[in-house]
């Protein structure tokens, strides 16, 4: 993990966040009191109550936690993964294992975030390091 | 637990219930299906509408319900609670209640929910694309999960993969709550249902098919708590309150620490200490089952089973129809009524069941439930242990 110091500015976290994805950057906090991490963003930390939370960029290493595909017709965007994604920095998330196909995807697979910027908005997406196809 | 709650065990008696157009309604409002249900519950108290002095209600759509439900009934509270905590709601409004009523704040409160949510003309896609609106949640909306059963299937691939639940046997919950619902002649779907027709069923986010998700019915429904010494001269078998205790540990399924492990643990725990009764003492026992899973994870987290065991439990027919812990008599969420939220009608099974009215369902010589609600994502747990005056 890269430990940096990145200034926020003037906006809330949940903005900041946004605009560092936007940039193709996904950071989370760490709590320099507690020293834990802290995924969604924060303006305290959920486990210690402290407001000194430092945006760090984790390792974007991490593992499918659980899993479900969404049907849906093919009108509709056909079949889709989401996942629950637990990094290797302690914190969970919501999203998709983007190079499998929906079903693909299982409880324990290794997987590396990447960020999507589609029209000007990022989004983190997770590639499994095994099995994936370009 | 503190000796004040312990103190309040068996001070209140829900005196009163009904429900109202459960199933298909076209042609009711929300409004229209609670009225009529609250109307019919304070009847079934043996009280007039000027009797009540307390209001518990809320809205899955309008964020200040408790104002226009003054309002349509011509009600003048003393006492008003519009927490809203999802479906749980109206399971977690008893204790404050019975906190208003021990004080002398109140006298009869009034518990009351209605939805018109399979008959409404404002179609389901729009509502959800107006709570997204209204509510976001950036960190998941993103991904497009189809919540909230997606958020559950989560749980499911969970409970699967920890303890090797499989999906038989999340079938067999559904099975065991329609094998009940064809003893109810007021549950909506009562036609058979085998494992194998569950698991043909359309799949809609794995591993849960259409089929082990709840029903979307219309339905009110409405209860009146009053103190115990007002019970004495109404005309119903009273049911005393004899414990409840409410918990939220999360909001978003992402935010759940252990996907197998539902805040019911605290509420079911602090629930059963206020009434000085263990999981072995309960008779009957009602479930929230928004979806399948829901039924193995409560289970497991109010104690009627060791965590894990829940599949292989009810694998055994030990909650259908004459196996030894009767769960969801009126065939549940799944296959008697849900109207957006269920919590009311879990808690209005549990009580008629010790007022002895159920029927061919009925199990007999209850003395003692347990009425359990959940809201949002497995995110706010409800629990409530009811007993006769044999179980004071």
């Amino acid at each position: 993990m890269t430990m940096q110091t990145i200034t926020q500015g003037a906006s809330g976290a949940q903005a900041f966040h946004q605009s560092a994805l936007d940039a193709g950057r996904f950071l989370v906090q760490r709590c320099e009191e507690c020293s834990r991490h802290v995924y969604y963003p924060r303006e305290s930390c959920p486990h210690c109550g402290s407001a000194a939370l430092r945006w760090v960029s984790p390792s974007g290493l991490g593992t499918v936690h659980a899993v479900t595909t969404v049907r849906r017709k093919p009108a509709e965007g056909g079949d889709l993964n989401v996942s629950l994604i637990d990094l290797d920095e302690g914190v969970r998330l919501m999203s998709r294992v983007d190079n499998v196909a929906p079903g693909a995807a299982h409880i324990g697979q290794r997987v590396k975030a990447r960020v999507q910027v589609k029209d000007g908005r990022g989004l983190v997406l997770f590639d499994a390091l095994e099995g994936g196809v370009e | 637990m503190s000796s004040g709650l312990q103190a309040l065990r068996g001070s209140a008696v829900i005196a009163g219930v009904a429900t109202f157009g459960c199933g298909e309604t076209p042609g009711f409002t929300d409004m229209e299906l609670l009225a009529r249900s609250a109307r019919a519950a304070v009847a079934d108290a043996g009280l007039a509408m000027r009797d009540i002095d307390g209001l518990c209600t809320a809205s899955a759509s309008a964020a200040m319900w408790a104002l226009p439900v003054v309002e349509y009934l011509g009600l003048n509270p003393r006492y008003i609670d519009g927490t809203m905590l999802g479906g749980s709601s109206f399971i977690a409004h008893l204790l404050p209640a019975m906190h208003a009523i021990r004080s002398g704040q109140c006298s009869a409160v009034l518990v009351c929910y209605g939805s018109a949510q399979r008959s409404a003309a404002f179609g389901r896609r729009e509502i959800v694309a107006a709570r997204r609106f209204l509510d976001p949640q950036p960190y998941e909306h993103p991904y497009e999960p189809m919540l909230p059963v997606s958020a559950y299937a989560l749980a499911a691939s969970r409970h699967m993969h920890v303890y090797g639940t499989t999906r038989e046997q999340l079938a067999d919950v559904a099975v065991a709550a329609r094998a009940w619902a064809r003893l109810n002649p007021d549950a909506f779907m009562r036609d058979p249902l085998t494992r194998e027709d569950v698991l043909a069923a359309r799949m809609v986010s794995d591993p849960l098919t259409v089929r082990d998700c709840c029903l979307v019915t219309d339905g009110g429904g409405a209860y009146v708590l009053v103190s115990a010494e007002r019970a004495r001269d109404l005309p119903k078998k009273p049911v005393y309150v004899l414990g409840n205790a409410t918990a939220v540990w999360n909001r978003q399924i992402s935010s759940m620490a252990d996907l197998t492990v539902t805040a019911a643990s605290q509420s079911g725990r602090e629930a059963f200490a206020m009434a000085g009764l263990a999981p072995k003492d309960i008779d009957v026992v009602q479930l929230y089952d928004a979806f399948t899973i829901n039924t193995l994870l409560f289970l497991e987290d109010l104690g009627f089973c060791p965590k894990g065991e829940a599949g292989r439990f009810v694998a055994d027919g030990a909650i259908a129809p004459g196996g030894t812990l009767p769960v969801n008599t009126n065939g549940g969420g799944l296959s008697c009524v849900h109207p957006g939220m269920y919590g009311i009608f879990a808690l209005i099974e549990a009580v008629r069941q010790l007022r002895g009215e159920c029927g061919e369902r009925q199990v007999a010589g209850a003395r003692t439930a347990l009425a359990h609600g959940n809201g949002g994502m497995l995110s706010s747990q409800a629990t409530a242990v009811l007993g006769t005056q044999e179980a004071l």
